[in-house]
């Protein structure tokens, strides 16, 4: 099929191919590692939650306590210990942290251990599908709304004040409500517990604090007679965690990129590539949509000329994720309007762009995210950017949009900051809800020329990255003018080869649930 | 937006440089426009209290031009209403930067002529900070604004240490690398955690007995020169500094302490 901008559908192919090189050697790579938030996350899935009483998270403490088993999987030495005591995985993981009781190595040879642990991983499972099924039915019954789903920031600290703001902001339209993280949670190596009240450019993401928005959410989509759903994150240092607990609270939508961690946060590669692969995982089987964070690429680098970075980690995002079992409904590849407003011809290149990933990607949600390095403080010119972006969403059939705020780049927004962008977003998205179906664009012309030519070197980047490897490209700074070494950036120390007796049933049967190819060969 | 001294003469006509009232479309008639919510619903006595609340902020004959409900007990206003209180513009002097920026190859020139050396400059977004935006603007080869970074100028040798760096590490580092200047971003900034921060930098650099040899420079939208000072900087750099400004403010301390 020929689309609107006429691209080498050669070249996209040979994109693919190329990403799916790069997945595939970054999936075999993670695939003989685990890590500590691996095996917390494990942990969690068995229901382990809460701290001890110096506030260390008990899956920390069981993990500590056992590091020297981390290499052979902490579950069935875990599942010896709850079949030898009689107790479930909580009072294991309590008494364990006490001391109590040790987690041994004999549990790896033995059958009835195995079998036993087959069966907490089947209640495992069952437990993330409870939610998808929840999740489903809501769905079904409530619907949605329209598309580009309209997506809402709150951010002020106190996940109580949080749930005042999204409500509103459901009223006033929201479809999706993000509840922004503390900025240095990322490189906590430990999910904290309880709620928050006073955090520090947001609130942690806590269990506790999942619940408390899901809640108020579920009233919400009641009284407002659709499905809102939840973002959060599922990034940095317990990116494993994350989606577990994403998975069973019962959230939607979470952020969860490849290499932002690794660009922006400095966090070792070696530990976020293995993470991702089971959060992926993770995600794929409890129905999330993650999110990716190609949009940040471009607060670092300049628009214009770096949009085809955005363009080649949007296809090795893609390619990750599918391996990993998520299903293209589920991969909101993120990009962003961030050309200078006063370029000329900005909203030009900018549906170029738009328009190309929409082509590029057809069944992803893709999420498109406002300006923010072009936004000044002067709220009035910031408004008007803000409806430019809305209409290029619009004409471009964006899946999520998250919306841009006037105050941007001051200070989280007031109340009514939120409800004046979302009933600006809705005036000019209704305004202009098919005039994308209405047009097409001139052949040749600086549409088609401009889409092409990131195509063109987007191509050219990604089959360099396949030449030289991830690892490679990073090391070469080839993303957001970044370079990170292998062996550099924060939690390196938590991951561990596996050994050749290495087991996690609920990894093993999570995979088979989705159609998770890891680094097997394509037939 | 940067300002000259030359510009505190500059007013319109018949401006009492003494009494100076906002502006609507006439001289001195003190208009200004607010716009706030309530977390009262809207009623009509919802609208008067929006009109008190103008009241007290000082504003005559407020007139609430649009008013709306927000749901859950909220509700939002836009008023227009007039000062009458003026300022003495004529008294006011606030502590300012260098009057002249040089360009990126009079910057290196003096540099080299001057010093005789590079100078090492180093840049962190400190503390849980993560917004690397400013700090790249003025670091990053390719700069911000159609102006070059440290990173391009070849008298500088800059070292951008990105995103939540902690104080300690970042003094570190400036005694490894023997820095003549270091640059602090700080960005998001919630109950003022950004001056807290900022200050014990200056005390950290200062129990080093350092604070006289190294050119401390913070930036950020929240930051201006006046606020550096009283934090114990030597300069300050608000939203739309550029990289020259930066580059040429630190060249000159640094040549001026050798």
């Amino acid at each position: 099929m020929k689309g609107m901008l006429d691209l080498d559908l050669e070249q996209i192919l040979r994109c693919r191919k190329a990403a799916d090189l790069v997945a595939k050697s970054v999936l075999a790579f993670a695939g003989e590692r685990t890590t500590v938030s691996i095996e917390r996350a494990t942990l969690r899935l068995l229901g382990v939650e809460g701290a001890d009483d110096t506030g260390v998270p008990l899956v920390n403490r069981v993990v500590e306590k056992a590091i020297h088993l981390v290499p052979g999987g902490i579950m069935l030495p875990f599942a010896k210990a709850m079949m030898d005591t009689g107790s479930n995985a909580q009072e294991t993981a309590l008494a364990i942290s006490n001391g109590q009781i040790e987690l041994c190595e004999d549990a790896y040879q033995s059958k009835t251990v195995i079998d036993y642990a087959d069966h907490l991983a089947a209640e495992a499972v069952a437990r993330i599908h409870k939610t998808v099924s929840t999740r489903n039915e809501l769905l079904e019954r409530l619907g949605e709304g329209q598309r580009p789903l309209l997506y809402v920031i709150v951010a002020s600290g106190n996940i109580f004040e949080d749930v005042v703001s999204a409500k509103v902001c459901v009223d006033a339209g929201a479809q999706v409500i993000a509840v922004i993280r503390s900025t240095a949670q990322s490189l906590l190596d430990y999910v904290p517990e309880g709620t928050t009240t006073e955090g520090y450019g947001g609130t942690y993401a806590t269990q506790a604090n999942f619940r408390v928005m899901r809640q108020a959410l579920d009233e919400a989509s009641k009284e407002a007679g659709r499905y809102v759903r939840l973002c959060n994150y599922a990034s940095g240092l317990c990116m494993p965690e994350m989606a577990v607990l994403g998975a069973v609270e019962r959230l939607d939508m979470m952020l969860n990129d490849a290499l932002y961690g690794i660009l922006f946060r400095d966090i070792n590669m070696q530990r976020t590539l293995t993470d991702q692969a089971f959060s992926r995982l993770v995600s794929a089987a409890g129905g999330i949509i993650i999110n990716t964070g190609e949009d940040n690429y471009l607060t670092t680098a300049d628009a214009v000329e770096s949009a085809h970075t955005v363009l080649a980690s949007q296809f090795i995002n893609e390619a990750l994720a599918l391996r990993c079992g998520l299903k293209p409904w589920q991969i909101g590849l993120g990009h962003a309007m961030e050309m200078d407003p006063d370029t000329e011809d900005m909203l030009v290149l900018e549906l170029a762009q738009a328009k190309m990933a929409r082509e590029i990607f057809p069944d992803c949600p893709l999420k498109y995210m406002p300006p923010t390095k072009h936004m000044t403080g002067d709220i009035f010119k910031g408004h008007v950017q803000d409806a430019l972006f809305s209409l290029v969403s619009v004409m471009s059939d964006q899946g999520i949009h998250l919306l841009g705020m006037m105050t941007e780049a001051m200070h989280t927004p007031h109340i009514h900051d939120r409800v004046l962008a979302l009933q600006a977003t809705r005036m000019v998205m209704g305004a202009a809800r098919h005039l994308g179906d209405e047009i097409s664009f001139v052949p040749g012309g600086r549409i088609q020329k401009r889409a092409q030519e990131v195509l063109a070197k987007a191509t050219e980047l990604i089959c360099s990255v396949a030449d030289g490897g991830i690892f490679n490209a990073l090391e070469k700074g080839h993303f957001a003018d970044v370079s990170r070494g292998p062996e550099s950036g924060r939690g390196l120390e938590g991951v561990y080869v596996k050994a050749a007796w290495y087991s996690n049933p609920i990894e093993d049967l999570l995979k088979k649930q989705v159609e998770w190819r890891g680094a097997s060969n394509n037939e | 937006m940067n300002s000259k001294q030359s510009d505190k003469a500059k007013m319109a006509p018949n401006v009492d440089p003494h009494a100076v009232l906002p502006y609507g479309d006439t001289l001195n008639d003190g208009l200004v426009q607010v716009s706030f919510s309530l977390p009262v619903a809207l009623s009509p006595e919802a609208t008067e209290a929006a009109k008190r609340t103008c009241i007290q902020m000082g504003l005559k004959e407020p007139s609430v031009y649009h008013q709306a409900d927000l749901g859950h007990g909220f509700s939002y206003y836009i008023v227009y209403g007039k000062l009458t209180k003026p300022v003495d513009f004529a008294r006011i002097v606030v502590p300012k930067l260098q009057e002249t920026v040089a360009s990126f190859d009079e910057i290196n020139d003096r540099i080299k002529r001057k010093l005789g050396r590079r100078i090492v400059v180093i840049g962190a977004c400190t503390g849980s900070d993560a917004h690397t935006v400013g700090i790249d603007a003025i670091m990053n080869m390719k700069g911000y604004k159609g102006e070059y970074g440290l990173e391009r100028y070849p008298q500088f040798e800059a070292h951008n240490l990105g995103s939540q760096v902690p104080n300690e590490v970042l003094l570190r580092r400036a005694i490894e690398l023997k820095a003549d200047a270091i640059l602090v971003s700080q960005i998001v900034t919630q109950k003022d955690v950004h001056l807290s921060n900022l200050a014990e930098l200056a005390d950290m650099l200062e129990a080093q007995g350092l604070r006289e040899r190294v050119v401390l420079v913070c930036g950020g939208p929240r930051i201006n020169h006046e606020i550096a000072l009283e934090l114990g900087y030597d300069a300050g750099f608000g939203a739309g500094s550029s990289p020259t400004q930066v580059a040429s403010f630190v060249a000159d301390e640094v040549i001026r302490r050798h």
